[in-house]
């Protein structure tokens, strides 16, 4: 069941300079983690030491911030399209280029 | 020479080296100015500070620059007045203005963050500043750019109050109207920023820009006879001049210039554009971005920079968040004029009324030291009260006609 991910270009050094990827999972945790599985690295960049989400990370689930959904256990699906963004880039995900 | 030992991410803390940059490259957090503040505590004192310029520079070891100031030599020290007036009528008898609607030289706390951002600008060899703004900032911009010498370029919402475009163009800046909103010109700076050596203030270097704000907060409690009031009001926009003014208290408490500082800070939003206030009334730790749509301009910013630490700093201090309608807004600022002769911008009626809110529901008492901060003048926003303080009586050059006018009977 593969997810799409958009990586920002900061972190493209570890996704073999990909700016999307594929990932499986049944909610955004279980995406996160798998693509540590893939690219290992990623998780730190993505959770502080306490294992939360870094605050100035923002997930979105179809341009939908995670905070205002469920969070880490915001189920997801075939199909859906998942963007990492620095909170730096501002604003919803659309204008946002890397 | 100066005291600052570098910068630091505010998240993760990993230190960097003192450069024109601002986020974290590790965990993407802004990055702060670490000061020296044992060699500051040795250097400076209330007697030293009293000695000093009236201005911002009077605070010259708690900004980080390196050098000596070389623009905006004179900005800052505005008037802290007692508002008697004002206060009978909110039911107040202990109430101060902090009334940078007369800052030097744009009318604008703005000239505090502008002037410390292009001396900076300068010490780092850049030769063009640039910004996004709500105005305020963009007049400053433009203002400081052109006493220092450099080029500018400024971005602003298109339909911005023609007050604002006009005290920019004046300066003979580069001045572009972006079709959006704030939120939409801050993001296309943030991309442009990433492509031109420019010092975006409020971007590139907007670590060293934020900290003129703190001289804010200083003003205020040296002004007050070296100690902290009970509340501070605070217009909110991107929540930097809120964290400033908090972090100026705690700071002047860890230098022993002040005695423990017991300060409540309160968040002031419009009500068409209140992500903060609402954040802090759902007891939520994050913003939630909105499209803002109010009169209050100056502080529309829907997707505030430093959002999660306003929200920290109010509930640190104990204070709250309120947030008022345009309606109430225009109410302030006739309030404020009309007991205190103070004519402000919008966002000074935001925080007048939110204040009156603030009383009403027992936060603030009668007799608290009460601090309302004014941070801009209403001459740049004329639009928002013209059609609501009256008009012009013309009469002929006779007394009769101005008597038949005005139904006053002659005094004898």
């Amino acid at each position: 069941m593969p997810i799409n991910v958009r990586i920002p270009s900061p972190l493209m050094k570890l996704t073999n300079n990909q700016g999307e990827v594929s990932a499986e999972g049944k909610n955004i945790g279980e995406v996160l983690s798998d693509l540590e599985r893939q690219y290992p690295g990623i998780r730190e960049r993505l959770y502080d030491e306490n294992g939360s989400l870094r605050r100035f990370i923002n997930i979105y689930k179809n341009e939908e911030d995670i905070r205002f959904l469920d969070g880490e256990s915001t189920p997801t699906k075939d199909g859906d399209e998942i963007s990492i963004i620095p909170a730096i880039a501002g604003g919803s995900i659309k204008n946002v280029r890397f | 020479m100066g005291f600052v030992k570098g910068l630091q991410c505010k998240e993760c803390k990993r230190s960097y080296a003192k450069k024109p940059i601002h986020v974290c490259e590790f965990c993407f957090g802004p990055l702060e100015i670490v000061y020296d503040y044992e060699g500051i505590k040795e250097a400076i004192s209330r007697d030293s500070i009293e000695a000093g310029p009236k201005s911002i520079w009077r605070y010259r070891e708690l900004l980080p620059i390196d050098g000596e100031p070389t623009v905006g030599k004179h900005v800052g020290f505005t008037p802290l007045l007692r508002g008697e007036n004002l206060g009978k009528v909110l039911g107040l008898t202990n109430l101060y203005i902090k009334n940078d609607s007369v800052n030097h030289p744009t009318l604008s706390f703005k000239d505090r963050v502008v002037s410390v951002a292009v001396t900076k600008a300068k010490e780092f060899g850049y030769d063009t500043v640039a910004c996004a703004s709500t105005g305020n900032l963009a007049n400053s911009v433009a203002a400081h750019a052109a006493e220092a010498g450099l080029k500018s370029y400024i971005f602003i919402p298109s339909d911005l109050e023609s007050g604002k475009v006009l005290g920019t163009l004046i300066y003979g800046t580069t001045l572009v109207g972006v079709r959006g909103n704030y939120d939409d010109v801050n993001r296309l700076c943030s991309e442009i920023a990433a492509n031109y050596k420019w010092a975006f203030v409020n971007i590139t270097i907007r670590p060293y820009y934020g900290d003129g704000s703190k001289t804010f907060g200083y003003e205020i409690a040296e002004q007050l006879g070296w100690r902290a009031p009970d509340h501070i009001i605070v217009p909110v926009a991107g929540s930097s001049l809120i964290t400033k003014v908090w972090m100026a208290l705690k700071e002047f408490e860890q230098l022993g210039l002040i005695d423990t500082v017991k300060t409540k800070i309160y968040a002031a939003q419009a009500t068409g554009c209140s992500p903060v206030t609402t954040a802090i009334k759902n007891g939520a730790e994050f913003i939630k971005p909105v499209k803002p749509h109010t009169i209050a301009k100056s502080i529309a910013i829907g997707n505030p920079a430093d959002g999660y630490y306003g929200i920290k700093t109010v509930v640190e201090s104990g204070g709250y968040g309120e947030d008022v309608s345009d309606e109430e807004i225009v109410e302030g600022m006739k309030l404020l004029a009309r007991t205190e002769g103070i004519f402000t911008e919008t966002a000074g009626g935001v925080t007048v009324s939110v204040t009156k809110k603030l009383i009403e529901q027992g936060r603030i008492k009668r007799d608290d030291l009460t601090v309302i901060s004014i941070t801009g003048n209403g001459l740049k926003t004329q639009e928002a009260v013209e059609n609501s303080i009256g008009e012009l009586t013309v009469i002929d050059p006779r007394i009769g006609s101005f008597q038949k006018t005005f139904n006053i009977e002659e005094e004898k």
